[in-house]
């Protein structure tokens, strides 16, 4: 319990001269709902890839569970519990939605590697993935093909491609990025539902969104961490309105 | 139906395709007894081929990944099977497994070393490793022949006649498409597929992306082995010209005017392919111009090839 799940020791990602993530350190405790607010160009992204390891930081350490995984490939960090969605949808676009499930469900069992085998989901991961798609309101829409699916609905399945892994640590980047009102409202409502020993991490600009959802906001701006408080605190705070509204200008 | 609909754009619904195939199968088995001898061996080179087209469709269509080194593949069988029974005396079974073992192991050091590249970097890689290939079996002349090859009359003669060894080269193609269709529709071959649409995805899910290439295309590289091992009984004879690009290429355009992504399609791009050069050639000397038109029409107006038009006209009408 004392152990945080994800520790984060000054964690750098230069591409160039150009510094992304510029020294950041934080620790995510179990359960807990975090915010990764900031500018465009803050660093939220580069920051998500250092800690799944889909661009390992150049400077710094990543601990997850209590163990260092700085250098080790994403695959790797997924066996050992850590799931993210994709800002920029990334999903089997080729494949049905419930094709699309059933690589989720099996990138960390060995029947992954059946060559010859029937590919159909069996009993218990028939269960898993309907748990999942129904989570995310995409129960009836099982034998469609990703590519045509809404948008709004594609962003769902996102997030249930992560959901039905069983992560401990779930990272959201922008999981509502381009959606109507609406289809928001859906997806707030399922992060909300999501179980609370689940710890989330989560990219968004919209502070209304974020407010009623997380316990803590982490502010980047420019690849360093700006304020790290409780939502009610940032609203108010006057260093995260000039990064995201400019400085007051006194004529 | 739905499951059947969606699942038509980009593989046949079991049923569906186990009734076509049993249809095909018969028409196949039936052929010879109106062709005459020569067209039977036609056909035998078409089934040969179409197994070839599938192995390179297997990582063409399914994982993404388009090889330029199948022929080398294909054609280091072919080597090794007439090397060894006519060198060494070996047994046929023996030189076949052998050959196909062989042709497996090159295909591992091609994919050890291409995997990690996309696009038109693992094109011009496996391009290149077949080229390595091809410069050996034309070099080194004291095992290959060199320019001259390696002739042998190799096959036994319980299927020395060109029926006989039709009927063999049909049972073996099926059992064969069989095996890849199974393949590609395993919990494995799914995950080819999801490379090929996203492989960053894949990683996040917890999928070593890297092995699971190798594996396919060891396998893939397997199957090429096995067509390349039938070429052998069926030509008994082998020069640079079977391990050379343009083997690659004939393959790769087979799947391609068949239907990247159908394995089937591959069966047809042979079959029109095979066919259309005895038709052209029997009137001109300029079949590669014919190919060549072929090759631009088919990716003008049907880029999706036969099988693939064939399935998208089909869900739309149906839809």
């Amino acid at each position: 319990m004392s152990e945080p799940i994800l520790r984060l020791e000054s964690v750098a990602v230069a591409f160039g001269a150009l510094r992304a993530v510029d020294g950041v350190t934080t620790t995510v405790s179990r359960g807990e709902r975090r915010a990764l607010i900031g500018p465009n160009g803050a660093g939220k992204t580069t920051l998500f890839n250092a800690i799944t390891g889909m661009h390992p930081p150049t400077e710094g350490r990543v601990v997850f569970a209590g163990e260092d995984v700085t250098r080790m490939p994403p695959e790797k960090r997924a066996a050992r519990g850590m799931a993210r969605t994709f800002q920029i949808t990334n999903l089997f676009n080729q494949l049905t939605v419930e094709e699309n499930m059933l690589l989720a469900l099996r990138g960390l069992s060995p029947r992954k590697f059946s060559m010859f085998g029937n590919r159909d989901l069996d009993a218990e991961e028939r269960e898993r993935s309907d748990r999942a798609l129904d989570r995310v309101r995409l129960g009836a829409r099982r034998d469609t093909a990703v590519r045509e699916l809404s948008y709004g609905e594609q962003r769902q399945l996102e997030l249930a491609l992560s959901l039905v892994m069983k992560p401990s640590l779930l990272l959201l980047d922008e999981p509502a990025a381009g959606l109507s009102p609406t289809e928001r409202t859906i997806v707030v409502e399922i992060i909300r539902e999501l179980p609370r020993d689940l710890t989330l991490v989560l990219i968004e600009h919209d502070m209304d969104l974020v407010l009623g959802l997380v316990d803590n906001v982490t502010c980047l701006h420019e690849g360093r961490i700006l304020v790290e408080a409780p939502p009610a605190e940032i609203a108010g705070n006057k260093a995260v309105q000039e990064v995201y509204l400019g400085k007051p200008r006194h004529a | 139906m739905s499951t059947l609909l969606s699942s038509a754009a980009r593989t046949a619904s079991p049923r569906s395709a186990l009734g076509l195939l049993v249809a095909i199968i018969a028409v196949m088995a039936l052929m010879p007894t109106f062709l005459p001898t020569y067209h039977v061996s036609v056909l035998t080179q078409i089934l040969i081929f179409g197994v070839f087209a599938m192995s390179i469709d297997i990582l063409a269509g399914y994982a993404g990944r388009t090889s330029l080194g199948h022929g080398a593949i294909f054609g280091t069988a072919t080597y090794v099977v007439l090397y060894t029974v006519t060198q060494y005396g070996l047994p046929l079974w023996a030189a076949i497994i052998i050959s196909v073992l062989a042709a497996t192991v090159l295909a591992a050091i091609f994919a050890a070393l291409a995997i990690r590249t996309t696009g038109v970097y693992f094109l011009l890689l496996t391009l290149a490793l077949g080229m390595i290939v091809w410069g050996i079996c034309l070099r080194w002349s004291v095992v290959t022949g060199g320019e001259n090859g390696i002739r042998g009359d190799i096959r036994p003669v319980e299927i020395g006649d060109a029926l006989s060894f039709y009927y063999v080269t049909l049972v073996c193609t099926v059992v064969l498409t069989f095996a890849m269709w199974r393949f590609i529709r395993s919990p494995f071959g799914l995950t080819l597929s999801g490379i090929r649409d996203s492989a960053g995805r894949m990683r996040s899910l917890g999928y070593d992306v890297s092995l699971h290439l190798f594996l396919g295309f060891v396998m893939s590289g397997f199957f090429a082995g096995l067509a390349g091992a039938l070429y052998a009984l069926f030509n008994n004879f082998v020069s640079p010209s079977t391990v050379a690009l343009t083997q690659s290429v004939t393959g790769l355009l087979m799947a391609i005017v068949g239907g990247v992504g159908t394995l089937f399609g591959a069966l047809i791009g042979s079959f029109v392919m095979i066919t259309l050069e005895n038709f052209v050639s029997y009137y001109t000397q300029r079949w590669p111009t014919v190919l060549g038109l072929v090759f631009i029409f088919t990716m003008i107006f049907a880029p999706a090839g036969v099988l693939g038009t064939i399935r998208a006209l089909r869900s739309r009408r149906r839809g």
